[in-house]
Protein backbone atom coordinates (compact mmCIF):
# COMPACT_ATOMS: atom_id res chain seq x y z
CA UNK A 1 0.00 0.00 0.00
CA UNK A 2 0.92 3.26 -0.84
CA UNK A 3 0.16 6.86 1.51
CA UNK A 4 0.90 10.16 0.18
CA UNK A 5 0.71 13.53 1.03
CA UNK A 6 0.28 15.62 -2.14
CA UNK A 7 -1.02 18.99 -2.99
CA UNK A 8 -3.00 18.67 -6.28
CA UNK A 9 -3.46 22.27 -8.02
CA UNK A 10 -6.64 22.13 -10.90
CA UNK A 11 -6.24 24.55 -13.59
CA UNK A 12 -9.79 26.68 -13.60
CA UNK A 13 -11.28 24.12 -16.27
CA UNK A 14 -10.93 21.27 -14.12
CA UNK A 15 -12.28 22.73 -11.01
CA UNK A 16 -15.70 21.19 -11.15
CA UNK A 17 -15.10 18.08 -12.21
CA UNK A 18 -15.44 15.44 -8.84
CA UNK A 19 -12.25 14.15 -8.92
CA UNK A 20 -11.96 12.83 -5.41
CA UNK A 21 -15.22 10.70 -6.30
CA UNK A 22 -13.37 9.67 -9.50
CA UNK A 23 -10.57 8.23 -7.10
CA UNK A 24 -12.54 6.06 -5.01
CA UNK A 25 -14.77 4.60 -7.43
CA UNK A 26 -12.26 3.95 -10.76
CA UNK A 27 -9.16 3.60 -8.81
CA UNK A 28 -9.92 2.22 -5.12
CA UNK A 29 -7.87 5.07 -3.91
CA UNK A 30 -9.34 6.56 -0.48
CA UNK A 31 -8.88 10.56 -0.94
CA UNK A 32 -8.21 12.30 2.79
CA UNK A 33 -8.90 15.82 2.17
CA UNK A 34 -6.22 17.71 4.63
CA UNK A 35 -7.41 21.50 2.85
CA UNK A 36 -9.35 22.36 0.10
CA UNK A 37 -9.44 25.92 -1.60
CA UNK A 38 -12.02 24.92 -4.33
CA UNK A 39 -13.91 28.05 -5.94
CA UNK A 40 -15.61 28.07 -9.49
CA UNK A 41 -14.13 29.04 -12.77
CA UNK A 42 -11.18 29.37 -10.83
CA UNK A 43 -8.10 27.10 -10.02
CA UNK A 44 -8.43 25.18 -6.77
CA UNK A 45 -5.93 23.50 -4.84
CA UNK A 46 -6.35 20.25 -2.41
CA UNK A 47 -3.84 19.08 0.18
CA UNK A 48 -4.39 15.48 0.02
CA UNK A 49 -3.84 12.06 1.53
CA UNK A 50 -3.77 9.56 -1.04
CA UNK A 51 -4.35 5.55 0.24
CA UNK A 52 -3.91 2.61 -2.24
CA UNK A 53 -2.29 -0.25 -3.65
CA UNK A 54 0.50 0.75 -5.47
CA UNK A 55 -0.26 0.38 -8.73
CA UNK A 56 -3.89 1.82 -8.11
CA UNK A 57 -2.31 4.95 -6.90
CA UNK A 58 0.17 5.19 -10.21
CA UNK A 59 -2.97 4.67 -12.47
CA UNK A 60 -4.84 7.41 -10.37
CA UNK A 61 -1.80 9.62 -10.69
CA UNK A 62 -1.84 8.97 -14.36
CA UNK A 63 -5.65 9.93 -14.74
CA UNK A 64 -4.92 13.53 -12.57
CA UNK A 65 -2.17 14.38 -14.86
CA UNK A 66 -4.01 13.88 -17.71
CA UNK A 67 -6.77 16.37 -16.85
CA UNK A 68 -4.31 19.04 -15.88
CA UNK A 69 -4.08 18.41 -12.32
CA UNK A 70 -0.36 19.25 -11.04
CA UNK A 71 0.75 17.13 -8.76
CA UNK A 72 3.32 18.29 -6.03
CA UNK A 73 5.14 16.49 -2.87
CA UNK A 74 3.45 18.03 0.26
CA UNK A 75 6.71 18.61 2.57
CA UNK A 76 6.70 20.62 5.88
CA UNK A 77 3.63 22.40 5.21
CA UNK A 78 3.02 23.57 8.77
CA UNK A 79 5.70 25.80 10.26
CA UNK A 80 6.51 25.83 13.30
CA UNK A 81 8.16 29.78 13.91
CA UNK A 82 10.51 28.64 16.76
CA UNK A 83 11.00 32.54 17.09
CA UNK A 84 7.47 33.07 17.82
CA UNK A 85 6.78 30.48 20.36
CA UNK A 86 6.82 31.42 23.37
CA UNK A 87 7.70 27.38 24.90
CA UNK A 88 4.63 27.12 26.84
CA UNK A 89 3.36 23.06 25.45
CA UNK A 90 -0.22 24.14 24.84
CA UNK A 91 0.02 22.84 21.33
CA UNK A 92 1.35 19.17 22.09
CA UNK A 93 -1.77 18.25 23.51
CA UNK A 94 -3.79 18.72 20.73
CA UNK A 95 -1.12 17.73 18.38
CA UNK A 96 -2.53 14.29 17.46
CA UNK A 97 0.98 12.60 16.21
CA UNK A 98 3.23 13.73 18.71
CA UNK A 99 4.52 16.18 15.74
CA UNK A 100 4.60 19.32 17.96
CA UNK A 101 6.15 17.87 21.18
CA UNK A 102 8.07 18.08 24.52
CA UNK A 103 11.97 17.39 25.42
CA UNK A 104 12.33 16.25 28.14
CA UNK A 105 13.17 17.12 31.04
CA UNK A 106 14.11 20.20 29.57
CA UNK A 107 10.80 20.49 28.55
CA UNK A 108 11.09 22.51 25.11
CA UNK A 109 9.18 22.36 22.35
CA UNK A 110 9.87 20.95 19.39
CA UNK A 111 8.61 20.47 15.67
CA UNK A 112 9.13 16.80 13.94
CA UNK A 113 7.45 17.76 10.61
CA UNK A 114 7.78 13.84 9.28
CA UNK A 115 4.87 13.09 11.83
CA UNK A 116 2.76 16.20 10.99
CA UNK A 117 -0.38 15.35 8.84
CA UNK A 118 -1.04 18.65 8.71
CA UNK A 119 -4.33 18.39 10.65
CA UNK A 120 -4.26 21.80 11.22
CA UNK A 121 -5.39 21.39 14.85
CA UNK A 122 -2.21 23.29 16.40
CA UNK A 123 -2.47 26.58 14.53
CA UNK A 124 -5.21 28.28 16.53
CA UNK A 125 -4.43 26.16 19.89
CA UNK A 126 -1.04 27.34 19.76
CA UNK A 127 -2.00 30.96 21.63
CA UNK A 128 0.94 32.80 20.50
CA UNK A 129 0.12 32.09 17.13
CA UNK A 130 3.71 30.49 16.31
CA UNK A 131 2.45 27.79 13.64
CA UNK A 132 2.12 28.82 10.46
CA UNK A 133 0.40 26.62 7.45
CA UNK A 134 1.84 27.35 4.37
CA UNK A 135 1.42 25.79 0.47
CA UNK A 136 4.18 26.62 -1.09
CA UNK A 137 5.67 22.83 -1.95
CA UNK A 138 7.59 22.73 -5.53
CA UNK A 139 6.17 26.10 -6.65
CA UNK B 1 14.75 29.41 63.74
CA UNK B 2 17.69 30.87 63.97
CA UNK B 3 18.54 33.72 61.43
CA UNK B 4 21.62 33.08 59.62
CA UNK B 5 21.73 36.81 57.54
CA UNK B 6 19.51 39.14 56.91
CA UNK B 7 18.71 40.96 53.88
CA UNK B 8 21.09 44.09 54.88
CA UNK B 9 23.86 41.15 55.00
CA UNK B 10 23.11 39.96 51.46
CA UNK B 11 22.93 43.04 49.79
CA UNK B 12 26.40 43.82 51.54
CA UNK B 13 27.69 40.49 49.82
CA UNK B 14 26.15 41.35 46.35
CA UNK B 15 27.54 44.65 46.32
CA UNK B 16 30.99 43.08 47.08
CA UNK B 17 30.40 40.48 44.57
CA UNK B 18 30.30 37.65 46.73
CA UNK B 19 26.75 36.76 46.73
CA UNK B 20 26.08 33.08 46.33
CA UNK B 21 23.01 32.91 44.13
CA UNK B 22 21.38 29.69 42.51
CA UNK B 23 18.21 28.68 41.01
CA UNK B 24 15.16 27.50 42.57
CA UNK B 25 16.26 24.26 40.59
CA UNK B 26 19.65 24.06 41.39
CA UNK B 27 19.25 24.21 44.67
CA UNK B 28 16.93 21.42 44.84
CA UNK B 29 20.66 18.96 43.84
CA UNK B 30 22.48 20.97 46.47
CA UNK B 31 20.41 20.00 49.20
CA UNK B 32 20.40 16.54 48.05
CA UNK B 33 24.09 16.55 48.10
CA UNK B 34 24.83 18.88 51.14
CA UNK B 35 21.54 18.96 53.45
CA UNK B 36 18.92 21.39 53.51
CA UNK B 37 21.43 23.02 56.95
CA UNK B 38 24.97 23.28 55.21
CA UNK B 39 23.48 24.49 51.90
CA UNK B 40 21.74 27.42 53.93
CA UNK B 41 24.85 28.46 55.23
CA UNK B 42 26.11 28.61 51.62
CA UNK B 43 23.61 29.75 49.73
CA UNK B 44 22.36 33.43 50.10
CA UNK B 45 19.96 34.13 47.40
CA UNK B 46 17.35 31.29 45.59
CA UNK B 47 15.75 32.76 42.02
CA UNK B 48 12.59 31.47 41.07
CA UNK B 49 10.50 31.96 37.63
CA UNK B 50 7.34 31.57 35.94
CA UNK B 51 6.21 32.76 32.42
CA UNK B 52 2.84 31.96 31.88
CA UNK B 53 -0.65 33.39 31.07
CA UNK B 54 -1.98 35.92 33.98
CA UNK B 55 -5.15 37.07 32.75
CA UNK B 56 -5.17 40.09 35.58
CA UNK B 57 -2.63 42.22 34.00
CA UNK B 58 -2.76 45.40 32.29
CA UNK B 59 -1.13 48.98 32.16
CA UNK B 60 -2.09 52.30 32.77
CA UNK B 61 -1.13 55.08 30.38
CA UNK B 62 -0.95 58.43 30.53
CA UNK B 63 -1.41 59.61 26.82
CA UNK B 64 -0.25 63.17 27.54
CA UNK B 65 -2.36 66.63 26.38
CA UNK B 66 -3.12 67.68 22.88
CA UNK B 67 -4.26 71.36 22.23
CA UNK B 68 -7.11 71.87 23.02
CA UNK B 69 -7.39 69.79 26.19
CA UNK B 70 -9.19 67.08 25.85
CA UNK B 71 -10.46 65.06 28.65
CA UNK B 72 -10.78 61.71 26.69
CA UNK B 73 -13.83 59.18 27.83
CA UNK B 74 -13.48 56.97 25.49
CA UNK B 75 -10.25 55.72 24.29
CA UNK B 76 -9.10 52.87 21.93
CA UNK B 77 -5.99 51.85 21.18
CA UNK B 78 -5.94 49.70 17.97
CA UNK B 79 -9.49 49.34 18.33
CA UNK B 80 -9.27 47.52 21.64
CA UNK B 81 -10.99 49.51 24.69
CA UNK B 82 -8.82 51.27 27.16
CA UNK B 83 -11.07 52.81 30.42
CA UNK B 84 -10.96 56.33 30.51
CA UNK B 85 -12.81 56.46 33.81
CA UNK B 86 -10.36 58.27 35.51
CA UNK B 87 -8.66 61.73 35.28
CA UNK B 88 -8.52 63.24 31.92
CA UNK B 89 -5.40 61.60 29.23
CA UNK B 90 -5.34 58.71 31.99
CA UNK B 91 -6.26 55.02 30.71
CA UNK B 92 -6.46 51.76 32.19
CA UNK B 93 -5.70 49.25 29.09
CA UNK B 94 -6.86 45.70 30.46
CA UNK B 95 -4.83 42.35 28.66
CA UNK B 96 -8.18 40.43 28.14
CA UNK B 97 -10.02 43.75 26.04
CA UNK B 98 -11.11 42.73 22.92
CA UNK B 99 -12.18 45.43 19.86
CA UNK B 100 -15.78 46.01 19.98
CA UNK B 101 -15.88 44.68 16.52
CA UNK B 102 -14.48 41.21 17.47
CA UNK B 103 -16.97 38.48 16.53
CA UNK B 104 -15.88 36.94 19.92
CA UNK B 105 -17.71 33.84 20.48
CA UNK B 106 -20.88 33.91 18.34
CA UNK B 107 -18.81 32.43 15.58
CA UNK B 108 -17.68 29.48 18.32
CA UNK B 109 -14.94 28.63 18.96
CA UNK B 110 -14.02 32.47 18.58
CA UNK B 111 -10.20 33.03 17.92
CA UNK B 112 -9.64 36.46 19.33
CA UNK B 113 -6.60 36.77 17.44
CA UNK B 114 -6.10 40.44 19.23
CA UNK B 115 -6.80 42.63 22.19
CA UNK B 116 -5.22 44.21 25.00
CA UNK B 117 -2.42 42.19 25.72
CA UNK B 118 -1.21 42.31 21.91
CA UNK B 119 -1.85 46.62 22.54
CA UNK B 120 0.70 45.94 25.45
CA UNK B 121 3.21 43.60 23.56
CA UNK B 122 2.99 45.87 20.37
CA UNK B 123 3.88 48.87 22.46
CA UNK B 124 6.63 47.53 24.46
CA UNK B 125 8.04 46.20 21.19
CA UNK B 126 8.15 49.78 19.59
CA UNK B 127 5.69 49.67 17.37
CA UNK B 128 2.84 52.26 16.37
CA UNK B 129 -0.50 52.47 18.30
CA UNK B 130 -3.38 53.93 16.48
CA UNK B 131 -5.66 56.03 19.35
CA UNK B 132 -8.52 57.53 18.97
CA UNK B 133 -10.39 59.24 21.67
CA UNK B 134 -14.08 60.94 22.04
CA UNK B 135 -15.33 62.61 24.91
CA UNK B 136 -18.00 64.90 25.91
CA UNK B 137 -16.58 68.29 26.26
CA UNK B 138 -16.00 70.75 29.14
CA UNK B 139 -14.81 74.54 29.39
CA UNK B 140 -11.18 73.19 30.89
CA UNK B 141 -11.48 70.35 28.31
CA UNK B 142 -13.55 71.50 25.42
CA UNK B 143 -11.85 68.73 22.46
CA UNK B 144 -14.06 66.26 21.66
CA UNK B 145 -12.88 63.60 19.34
CA UNK B 146 -9.05 63.03 18.44
CA UNK B 147 -7.13 60.41 15.87
CA UNK B 148 -2.97 59.77 16.47
CA UNK B 149 -0.59 57.18 15.74
CA UNK B 150 1.43 56.92 19.63
CA UNK B 151 4.45 55.02 20.52
CA UNK B 152 5.44 54.34 24.13
CA UNK B 153 8.07 56.79 23.84
CA UNK B 154 5.26 59.35 23.04
CA UNK B 155 3.59 58.41 26.58
CA UNK B 156 4.35 60.26 29.45
CA UNK B 157 3.74 57.71 31.83
CA UNK B 158 3.20 54.18 31.25
CA UNK B 159 3.04 51.59 33.86
CA UNK B 160 1.84 48.14 33.98
CA UNK B 161 -0.23 47.25 37.41
CA UNK B 162 -1.14 43.47 37.13
CA UNK B 163 -3.92 43.16 40.06
CA UNK B 164 -3.51 39.32 39.79
CA UNK B 165 0.05 37.47 39.13
CA UNK B 166 1.65 34.72 39.76
CA UNK B 167 -0.80 32.15 41.27
CA UNK B 168 0.68 30.11 44.10
CA UNK B 169 -0.42 26.43 42.09
CA UNK B 170 -3.17 25.99 39.91
CA UNK B 171 -5.89 23.56 38.88
CA UNK B 172 -5.62 20.39 36.34
CA UNK B 173 -7.99 20.90 34.17
CA UNK B 174 -9.75 17.96 32.00
CA UNK B 175 -13.34 17.47 30.09
CA UNK B 176 -15.87 14.64 31.81
CA UNK B 177 -18.07 15.87 28.90
CA UNK B 178 -18.49 14.14 25.51
CA UNK B 179 -17.70 17.78 23.79
CA UNK B 180 -14.62 19.50 23.25
CA UNK B 181 -14.61 22.57 25.67
CA UNK B 182 -12.67 25.76 24.99
CA UNK B 183 -11.50 27.29 27.91
CA UNK B 184 -8.69 29.70 29.30
CA UNK B 185 -7.08 26.22 30.53
CA UNK B 186 -6.60 25.31 26.59
CA UNK B 187 -8.41 23.22 24.19
CA UNK B 188 -10.00 20.12 26.58
CA UNK B 189 -10.66 17.01 24.36
CA UNK B 190 -13.75 15.17 25.73
CA UNK B 191 -13.88 12.06 27.79
CA UNK B 192 -10.49 13.15 30.22
CA UNK B 193 -8.82 13.32 26.28
CA UNK B 194 -6.23 15.34 27.67
CA UNK B 195 -5.14 17.07 30.66
CA UNK B 196 -3.41 21.02 30.87
CA UNK B 197 -1.48 22.38 34.07
CA UNK B 198 -0.28 25.69 34.63
CA UNK B 199 2.41 26.53 36.34
CA UNK B 200 6.04 26.65 36.53
CA UNK B 201 6.28 23.85 39.58
CA UNK B 202 9.40 23.97 41.61
CA UNK B 203 10.87 26.90 39.92
CA UNK B 204 7.28 29.18 40.68
CA UNK B 205 7.36 32.01 43.04
CA UNK B 206 5.41 31.49 45.58
CA UNK B 207 5.77 27.62 45.68
CA UNK B 208 8.95 28.13 46.73
CA UNK B 209 8.20 30.45 49.37
CA UNK B 210 5.14 28.97 50.51
CA UNK B 211 4.07 30.95 53.74
CA UNK B 212 5.36 34.61 52.02
CA UNK B 213 8.11 34.55 54.84
CA UNK B 214 10.13 36.90 52.52
CA UNK B 215 7.94 38.16 49.87
CA UNK B 216 5.38 41.09 50.66
CA UNK B 217 4.56 44.31 50.09
CA UNK B 218 7.42 46.03 48.21
CA UNK B 219 9.55 43.37 47.17
CA UNK B 220 11.68 43.99 44.11
CA UNK B 221 11.21 41.36 41.15
CA UNK B 222 11.94 40.32 37.32
CA UNK B 223 9.10 41.39 36.17
CA UNK B 224 8.57 41.50 32.13
CA UNK B 225 12.39 41.47 31.84
CA UNK B 226 13.13 44.74 33.98
CA UNK B 227 12.83 45.50 37.98
CA UNK B 228 8.89 45.39 39.14
CA UNK B 229 7.62 45.28 42.78
CA UNK B 230 4.67 43.85 44.66
CA UNK B 231 2.34 46.48 45.33
CA UNK B 232 -0.29 44.48 47.21
CA UNK B 233 -1.49 41.03 47.39
CA UNK B 234 -2.97 40.07 44.36
CA UNK B 235 -7.08 39.39 44.03
CA UNK B 236 -7.93 36.05 45.22
CA UNK B 237 -5.41 36.12 47.57
CA UNK B 238 -6.57 32.62 49.41
CA UNK B 239 -3.48 31.86 51.70
CA UNK B 240 -5.87 29.63 54.33
CA UNK B 241 -6.90 26.65 51.88
CA UNK B 242 -5.41 22.90 52.77
CA UNK B 243 -1.65 22.73 52.65
CA UNK B 244 0.90 19.73 52.17
CA UNK B 245 3.63 19.03 55.47
CA UNK B 246 6.02 21.33 53.35
CA UNK B 247 3.43 23.77 53.66
CA UNK B 248 3.01 23.76 50.07
CA UNK B 249 -0.77 24.62 48.92
CA UNK B 250 -2.66 22.03 47.44
CA UNK B 251 -4.88 24.17 45.48
CA UNK B 252 -4.87 27.28 44.00
CA UNK B 253 -3.55 29.77 46.53
CA UNK B 254 -1.78 33.26 47.15
CA UNK B 255 -1.36 35.83 44.41
CA UNK B 256 0.27 38.87 44.12
CA UNK B 257 -0.46 42.60 42.85
CA UNK B 258 2.72 43.57 40.43
CA UNK B 259 3.54 47.06 39.13
CA UNK B 260 6.34 48.30 37.06
CA UNK B 261 7.67 50.46 34.21
CA UNK B 262 6.23 49.26 31.52
CA UNK B 263 8.82 51.41 29.20
CA UNK B 264 11.65 49.40 30.18
CA UNK B 265 10.52 46.35 29.85
CA UNK B 266 10.57 43.80 26.74
CA UNK B 267 8.33 42.01 24.38
CA UNK B 268 9.82 38.70 25.06
CA UNK B 269 8.53 38.88 28.48
CA UNK B 270 5.05 40.48 27.46
CA UNK B 271 3.80 38.73 25.07
CA UNK B 272 -0.12 38.51 24.31
CA UNK B 273 -1.53 35.06 23.23
CA UNK B 274 -4.93 33.83 22.01
CA UNK B 275 -6.87 31.19 23.80
CA UNK B 276 -9.60 29.49 21.06
CA UNK B 277 -12.75 30.16 22.16
CA UNK B 278 -11.90 31.91 25.40
CA UNK B 279 -10.11 34.71 24.72
CA UNK B 280 -7.24 37.20 24.96
CA UNK B 281 -4.49 37.13 27.74
CA UNK B 282 -0.93 38.29 29.02
CA UNK B 283 1.69 36.03 28.58
CA UNK B 284 4.14 37.57 31.52
CA UNK B 285 7.35 36.55 33.06
CA UNK B 286 8.06 36.86 36.46
CA UNK B 287 10.73 36.00 38.49
CA UNK B 288 10.85 36.41 42.39
CA UNK B 289 14.34 36.59 44.72
CA UNK B 290 14.31 34.63 47.95
CA UNK B 291 16.97 35.86 50.26
CA UNK B 292 18.27 32.72 52.42
CA UNK B 293 17.19 34.53 56.12
CA UNK B 294 17.17 30.92 57.87
CA UNK B 295 16.96 27.12 57.27
CA UNK B 296 13.66 26.73 56.92
CA UNK B 297 13.45 29.48 54.28
CA UNK B 298 16.03 27.29 52.12
CA UNK B 299 13.52 23.74 52.96
CA UNK B 300 11.48 25.99 51.67
CA UNK B 301 13.14 27.37 48.34
CA UNK B 302 14.03 23.60 48.03
CA UNK B 303 10.96 22.17 46.94
CA UNK B 304 10.46 19.70 44.30
CA UNK B 305 8.18 19.12 41.75
CA UNK B 306 7.24 15.40 42.97
CA UNK B 307 6.31 17.11 46.35
CA UNK B 308 4.04 19.61 44.91
CA UNK B 309 0.47 18.55 44.70
CA UNK B 310 -2.35 19.86 42.47
CA UNK B 311 -6.36 19.22 41.73
CA UNK B 312 -7.44 17.83 39.08
CA UNK B 313 -10.67 19.33 37.92
CA UNK B 314 -13.47 18.65 35.19
CA UNK B 315 -13.85 22.16 33.36
CA UNK B 316 -17.00 20.75 31.41
CA UNK B 317 -18.86 20.94 34.69
CA UNK B 318 -17.43 21.23 38.35
CA UNK B 319 -15.50 24.07 37.18
CA UNK B 320 -17.89 26.29 34.93
CA UNK B 321 -21.35 25.63 37.84
CA UNK B 322 -19.72 26.11 40.62
CA UNK B 323 -19.62 22.71 41.50
CA UNK B 324 -16.31 22.29 42.97
CA UNK B 325 -14.79 18.82 44.13
CA UNK B 326 -11.55 17.06 42.87
CA UNK B 327 -11.10 14.13 40.39
CA UNK B 328 -7.65 13.28 42.22
CA UNK B 329 -4.17 14.66 43.44
CA UNK B 330 -1.27 14.33 41.39
CA UNK B 331 2.71 15.46 41.46
CA UNK B 332 3.82 18.22 39.17
CA UNK B 333 6.78 15.95 38.50
CA UNK B 334 3.82 13.44 36.95
CA UNK B 335 2.35 16.21 35.35
CA UNK B 336 5.42 16.71 33.75
CA UNK B 337 6.44 13.28 32.65
CA UNK B 338 3.40 13.97 29.33
CA UNK B 339 0.67 11.64 31.40
CA UNK B 340 -1.30 11.04 34.77
CA UNK B 341 -4.19 8.61 35.57
CA UNK B 342 -7.71 10.09 36.15
CA UNK B 343 -10.42 7.69 37.07
CA UNK B 344 -7.96 4.58 36.19
CA UNK B 345 -7.28 6.73 32.57
CA UNK B 346 -4.16 7.14 31.34
CA UNK B 347 -4.23 10.54 29.75
CA UNK B 348 -1.85 13.43 27.78
CA UNK B 349 -0.63 16.29 30.06
CA UNK B 350 0.02 19.95 28.53
CA UNK B 351 1.77 22.97 29.77
CA UNK B 352 0.35 26.40 29.50
CA UNK B 353 2.93 27.96 31.65
CA UNK B 354 6.47 28.03 29.86
CA UNK B 355 9.31 25.88 31.96
CA UNK B 356 12.33 26.23 29.88
CA UNK B 357 11.04 30.74 30.07
CA UNK B 358 10.83 30.20 33.71
CA UNK B 359 14.06 28.55 34.22
CA UNK B 360 15.85 31.05 31.83
CA UNK B 361 14.10 34.52 34.09
CA UNK B 362 16.05 32.26 37.13
CA UNK B 363 18.99 32.40 35.39
CA UNK B 364 18.42 36.06 34.42
CA UNK B 365 17.56 36.95 37.97
CA UNK B 366 20.61 35.44 39.31
CA UNK B 367 23.08 36.87 36.96
CA UNK B 368 21.86 40.46 37.82
CA UNK B 369 22.26 39.24 41.37
CA UNK B 370 25.93 38.02 40.81
CA UNK B 371 26.11 40.96 38.72
CA UNK B 372 25.71 43.79 41.61
CA UNK B 373 22.77 45.13 39.42
CA UNK B 374 19.61 44.17 41.76
CA UNK B 375 19.67 44.10 45.37
CA UNK B 376 17.04 42.35 47.63
CA UNK B 377 14.20 44.68 49.48
CA UNK B 378 13.22 44.05 53.01
CA UNK B 379 9.11 43.61 52.53
CA UNK B 380 6.89 47.01 54.06
CA UNK B 381 4.18 45.09 54.82
CA UNK B 382 3.44 40.84 54.89
CA UNK B 383 1.24 39.12 52.97
CA UNK B 384 -1.75 37.86 54.57
CA UNK B 385 -0.31 34.02 55.43
CA UNK B 386 -1.82 31.13 56.40
CA UNK B 387 -2.81 32.16 59.91
CA UNK B 388 -4.56 34.84 58.40
CA UNK B 389 -8.10 33.48 58.35
CA UNK B 390 -8.63 35.39 55.26
CA UNK B 391 -11.37 33.71 53.29
CA UNK B 392 -12.68 34.16 49.42
CA UNK B 393 -16.48 34.66 49.43
CA UNK B 394 -18.43 33.33 46.21
CA UNK B 395 -20.74 35.95 44.78
CA UNK B 396 -24.67 35.71 45.23
CA UNK B 397 -26.75 36.37 42.27
CA UNK B 398 -30.30 37.90 42.87
CA UNK B 399 -31.27 37.05 39.63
Amino acid sequence: MVRRKLVLRFPASAVENPFVYTLAKEYNVVANILKANINPRKEGRLVVELYAEEKDYEAAIDFLQSRGVTILPLAQQIVWVEENCTQCGACTGICPTGALWIKRPEMTVSFDGEKCIVCEHCLKACPARAVEARYLSGE
Amino acid sequence: MAQIRSITDINEKIQKGEAVVVTAEEVISLVEEYGAEETARRVDVVTTGTFGPMCSSGAFLNLGHPTPRMRMSKVYLNGVNAYGGIAAVDVFLGATEIPDTDPANQNYPGSFNYGGAHVIEDLVAGKQVFLEASSYGTDCYPRQKLEAWIKLEDINEAYLFNPRNCYQNYNVAVNLSDRTIYTYMGILKPRLGNANYCSAGQLSPLLNDPLYRTVGVGTKLFLGGDIGYVSWYGTQHNPCGARGENDVPRTPAGTLALIGDLKKMKSKWLRGVSYLGYGVTLQVGVGLPIPVLDVDVLRHAAVKDGDIVAQVVDYSESYPQGIGGSLGEVTYAQLKSGSITVQGKEIPTAPLSSYPKAKEIAETLKQWIIAGDFTLTEPVASLPSADSGKKSKPLKASK
